[in-house]
């Protein structure tokens, strides 16, 4: 597990504070030609040996996006990206796919334990599945025996477009299609891998399933594409974590991720981001532009997302649910944590199409040094969508006075008979709390990490436990300097 | 040993202490009495570290150490604990998780072992039960939705927990009934000892009729005006500051 090991190192590093994970990693890689054109996608395509069906779909994308224009309506600010000057495809050189942990490179392995995530170990003592995206390529998969037993397959999306080919050609886009948004576009033309889950009838995973992202290459862009598919009366929860190292420049992550929940599925979706922030001053960071959504396509079906969000120099992204089925439910936890330069603009968007549908959204931002932190969300009920619920809770809490918390809740209810609450709060650290904590022996940053873990503490306990111990450090390291 | 020399204390540039000298030595309980707005929770608070509360002359020692060049954490570990006259609600903190973290952090500061949550719970559970407190306490959040007493006892609680050489009771039996007036009163008395002493700020008689205090000083406009015995406090309850002042 990545957040048990991660957990003793971060906890180690609390006391040198800024980025633990900024190393970079030297090994041999292998980088399609730098820029963005057709024939890039059909290098990419060809790396990976796609069949023809998928160089089609990847080529259409590329066709759309060149038609699109890039979004500007979110409350980030950012200098234009050049896609041209970009490499779209890394990957460490090998010569041969890893059929087993033994054939990965060393190096690599290594670079994972530096992270808290020893794949080995993980396989034979943590019990939870890992798959670890390393730059644009899968680089391991473990578990994948002991889940095979129950029919659950957790493999990189690379091997599952070869080994099951038919479910990827069913559900790829089909929740967010190509054309469905300009990095989900550009996503769908350069995807490099990403991890691919599928729960058969009935199966209740026998284990947390858990990707680890990692971007290290220079001036490369990570697209990784996920893609989740429960089937009926399954349950899954999985969770997914992110770094990047430490550098000057912007580096462009733009991922989709796609959940499919049949009648009395569940899927729980857990999210731990903190690719590299950018320093003090604004210079480097993660743009993380992402696409997340979860159909409910099944009875009492449900979808939950928890997220905690540190890192990134810019993260705008709205992991949303489609409420298709009747009774299906679909929740949003969010923590973002903006300091220094960062901006988030960060929601979800709850769209009540089936009967007696049920959303819940519990959003806490956190504004520190001159950071901005906006929540964005819709709440759309569909005029069949009877007897439908929304509850939507936003809370800001803001340290010092020289950041930003902007709550913009859109509510598109068509139906009489739904009910749609909301409600809002902003507030500070007061000093007399610091003060308290002060008093009883707490130093400054831990006082500050409790009084933020205690305004965070609904969406932490959705986390699996070993991934909100994790979360909680991870608050006090980002918020670290923010006060006096 | 607590020894506080002509200290004068300012708030927004408005001086409220104008000069206290008091010494408490190791093992003493001293009451503090005086009437509303004279600097008791002023005194309190420029001893512990608050923000805004700005020394402009004088002396605070604690043991030979200077506290007023101390951050109020490293005043805590060295000993010194303050029972709050407004405790401070801490939403979606635990009590138990805020108590551990403190007597954790102190521990630390004096190179002990930290203790895990097993055995906080085992040394709290012991606590609670010798202050006939309910086990409530621990789960609920940090002052939050507590009644008045109930806030107060938690002060009593953690002082217990912390296991200070210096506590400072800011009207701790204020809002209290008679019988957790009690209970507060022999968590006191269970701690007296040569390693421990006590500022006792209160404005009434019954609590002193608990703890016998070994003096009793009297602050009045910044300045302590009057120091005695026990039967000083008596002599303030049957015929008012004005007189027993003059
Ligand atoms: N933040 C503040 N700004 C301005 N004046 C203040 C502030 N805090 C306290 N004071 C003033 O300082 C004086 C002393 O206040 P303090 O709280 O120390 O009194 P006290 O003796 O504890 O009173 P009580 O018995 O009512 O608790 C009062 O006149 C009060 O109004
Ligand atoms: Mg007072």
């Amino acid at each position: 597990m990545p957040a048990v090991a991660e957990t003793l190192e971060t906890l180690k590093s609390t006391q040198e504070g800024g980025y633990k994970w900024g190393f970079h990693t030297d090994i041999e890689m292998e980088f399609a030609p730098k820029g963005l054109n057709e024939d890039i996608v059909r290098f990419i395509s060809a790396k990976k040996n796609e069949p023809a069906w998928l160089l089609e779909w990847r080529l259409k994308a590329f066709a759309i996006w060149q038609k699109m224009e890039e979004p500007d309506w979110a409350a980030v600010n950012y200098p234009k990206i050049d896609y041209q000057d970009a490499f779209y495809y890394a990957a460490p050189k090998q010569k041969i796919a890893p059929k087993s942990l033994d054939e990965v490179d060393p190096e690599l392995l290594r670079t994972y334990e530096k992270l808290g995530i020893p794949l080995r170990e993980q396989e034979r003592l943590q019990g939870i599945a890992v798959d670890a995206v390393f730059d644009s390529v899968s680089v391991a998969t473990s578990y994948k025996e002991r889940l095979g037993k129950e029919g659950v397959i957790f493999c990189s999306i690379s091997e599952a477009v070869h080994n099951h080919p038919e479910l990827v050609r069913q559900y790829l886009g089909s929740v967010v299609p190509q054309g469905d948004n300009y990095f989900a576009a550009l996503n769908s033309a350069v995807f490099t891998d990403g991890s691919f889950v599928y729960i058969p009838k009935g199966v209740r995973c026998p284990m947390e399933l858990s990707t680890y992202f990692r971007i290290n290459a220079q001036n490369t862009g990570q697209f990784e594409r996920t893609l989740i598919i429960a089937e009926a009366g399954s349950h899954v929860s999985y969770l997914e974590g992110c770094t990047a190292p430490q550098r000057d420049e912007n580096q462009l992550h733009a991922a989709v991720v796609e959940l499919v929940a049949m009648d009395d599925a569940t899927i729980k979706y857990s999210t731990v981001q903190n690719w590299y922030p950018g320093d003090s001053e604004g210079r480097g960071g993660i743009y993380n532009f992402v696409t997340k959504r979860g159909a409910c396509r099944g009875a009492r079906s449900k979808i939950s997302w928890t997220q905690v969000e540190t890192g990134s120099a810019i993260t705008w992204k709205y992991p949303s649910c489609i409420l298709l089925g009747d009774d299906s439910v679909g929740e949003f936890y969010s923590v973002a944590v903006t300091n220094n330069r960062q901006q988030a603009d960060t929601g979800t968007k709850m769209w009540h199409i089936g009967k007696n549908t049920r959303s819940t959204i519990v959003s806490k931002g956190i504004s520190a040094g001159q950071g901005q932190n906006t929540y964005r969300g819709l709440v759309k009920i569909s005029p069949k969508a009877t007897g439908a619920r929304n509850f939507t809770q936003c809370d800001s809490l803001l340290i010092g006075d020289q950041c930003g918390a902007h709550t913009v809740p859109y509510i598109e209810n068509r139906c009489m008979s739904a009910k749609v609450e909301h409600e809002a709060t902003t507030s500070r650290i007061a000093e007399d709390q610091l003060f308290y904590c002060r008093a009883r022996g707490l130093n400054q940053e831990e006082a500050v990490g409790l009084i933020v873990n205690g305004f965070c503490r609904e969406v932490l306990k959705e986390l699996p436990m070993e991934f909100a111990v994790e979360a909680q450090k991870l608050l006090q390291i980002s918020l670290e300097g923010s006060v006096g | 040993m607590l020894k506080i020399e002509n200290l004068t204390a300012e708030i927004d540039g408005k001086q409220i202490l104008k000069g206290i000298t008091l010494e408490v030595p190791a093992g003493e309980v001293h009451a503090i009495m005086g009437p509303n707005g004279s600097g008791k929770s002023t005194l309190s608070y420029v001893l512990s570290g608050r923000e805004g509360y700005e020394v402009t002359g004088g002396s605070a020692t604690f043991n030979g150490q200077d506290i007023l060049a101390m951050e109020p954490e490293d005043r805590a570990a060295t000993g010194l604990f303050l029972a709050f006259q407004y405790p401070v609600e801490l939403p979606g903190v635990g009590n138990a998780n805020f108590m551990r973290t403190a007597l954790n952090a102190i521990r630390r500061a004096r190179g002990e072992a930290e203790v895990d949550a097993m055995q906080f719970l085992k040394l709290s559970r012991a606590k609670i039960k010798a202050l006939q407190m309910s086990e409530d306490m621990l789960k609920r959040n940090v002052n939050v939705g507590f009644s008045g007493g109930e806030k107060k006892r938690n002060e009593v609680l953690q002082m217990a927990l912390l296991e200070p050489k210096l506590a400072i009771l800011d009207e701790t039996d204020s809002g209290l009934d008679i019988d957790a007036l009690k209970i507060v009163a022999d968590g006191v008395n269970a701690m007296r000892g040569p390693g421990f002493s006590a500022l006792v700020i209160t404005h009434y008689q019954r609590l002193l009729d608990h703890i016998t205090p070994d003096r009793v000083h009297v602050l009045m406009g910044g300045r302590i005006v009057k120091s005695g015995g026990p039967e000083l406090a008596h002599a303030l309850e049957a015929e008012g500051y004005a007189k027993v002042a003059a």
